[in-house]
């Protein structure tokens, strides 16, 4: 049995129970997805035109896969956070809430997994 | 006082709080929408770029398939579109950071910081594509 007051556990979680995790998720997953962005742009213009062989090349490359990895992981994570708040302001009712919510989270795993296992494939060897 | 009828009873007979509608429209509250719309859009967008990488994981003509959509002209504003919705999008978050330092929020830092965030995106894209067409000659 927990010695903690009533008060003292509910004390800075919030509505949502989770105290301000998505908080500072949401702003670590932006910091992220600032650099990584800049990243990203850069590497787009480097590839305007390029043919296919070029692209898988520097695509798989360690360094730009790794990059492209953390890119799409710190979207997805963003994403998600995003959209669930979004989903918390506007949608209604418990069950279509609780199905908007895994929608989101099946949403942004499949984004996060069919980039990650195209990068990964490009990085192996194509 | 006693709780009476069905526990969504209650909850229908909830007081509400004001909504938008009830807010006078300014510069700041439609860019701060814009911030969510821009936000969403990018959630869908995203599509598009998971797309190009699956494309170039799979083989080499269906690459120059998606490459050549992505290359005509009506690819390129769509292109166009989410570069200035990426921008955006960092754009009004560096907004949100400055906020969350406590600076920023007089009327006049606000609407200076809501202006910048506007003409800052549309010149950034505009500096992006201009630097894609001259380094890589469209």
């Amino acid at each position: 049995m927990s010695m903690r007051t009533p008060l003292g556990r509910v004390r800075g979680l919030g509505s949502a129970k989770d105290g301000t995790g998505h908080f500072w998720l949401q702003r670590l997953t932006s910091i992220a997805s600032l650099v990584l962005t800049i990243f990203a742009i850069a590497l787009a213009i480097s590839l305007v035109g390029e043919p296919h062989a070029v692209v898988a090349a520097r695509l798989g490359s360690p360094f730009i896969a790794v990059a492209l990895l953390a890119t799409i992981f710190a979207y997805a994570y963003h994403m998600q956070l995003g959209m669930q708040v979004i989903i918390e302001d506007y949608v209604q009712g418990e069950l279509a809430r609780v199905l908007a919510f895994a929608g989101n989270i099946f949403f942004c795993f499949a984004v996060a997994l069919f980039s990650a296992f195209a990068v990964l494939k490009l990085g192996f060897g194509g | 006082m006693a709780q009476t009828g069905s526990p969504s009873d209650r909850h229908a007979n909830r007081p509400l709080s004001p909504h938008l509608q009830v807010y006078r429209l300014t510069f700041t509250f439609l860019m701060s929408g814009f911030h969510r719309v821009t936000g969403v859009l990018l959630y869908f967008g995203i599509v598009i770029f998971v797309w190009w990488l699956v494309a170039a994981a799979s083989s080499p003509a269906y690459f120059d398939f998606v490459n050549a959509l992505f290359g005509s002209w009506f690819g390129r504003l769509v292109l166009l579109g989410m570069t200035w919705l990426t921008i955006h999008h960092a754009l009004g978050g560096i907004r949100h950071f400055i906020w969350d330092t406590g600076y920023g929020l007089d009327e006049r830092e606000r609407e200076l910081l809501a202006r910048l965030t506007l003409i800052g995106s549309a010149a950034l894209t505009l500096l992006v594509w201009i630097l894609a067409y001259l380094l890589r000659g469209g």
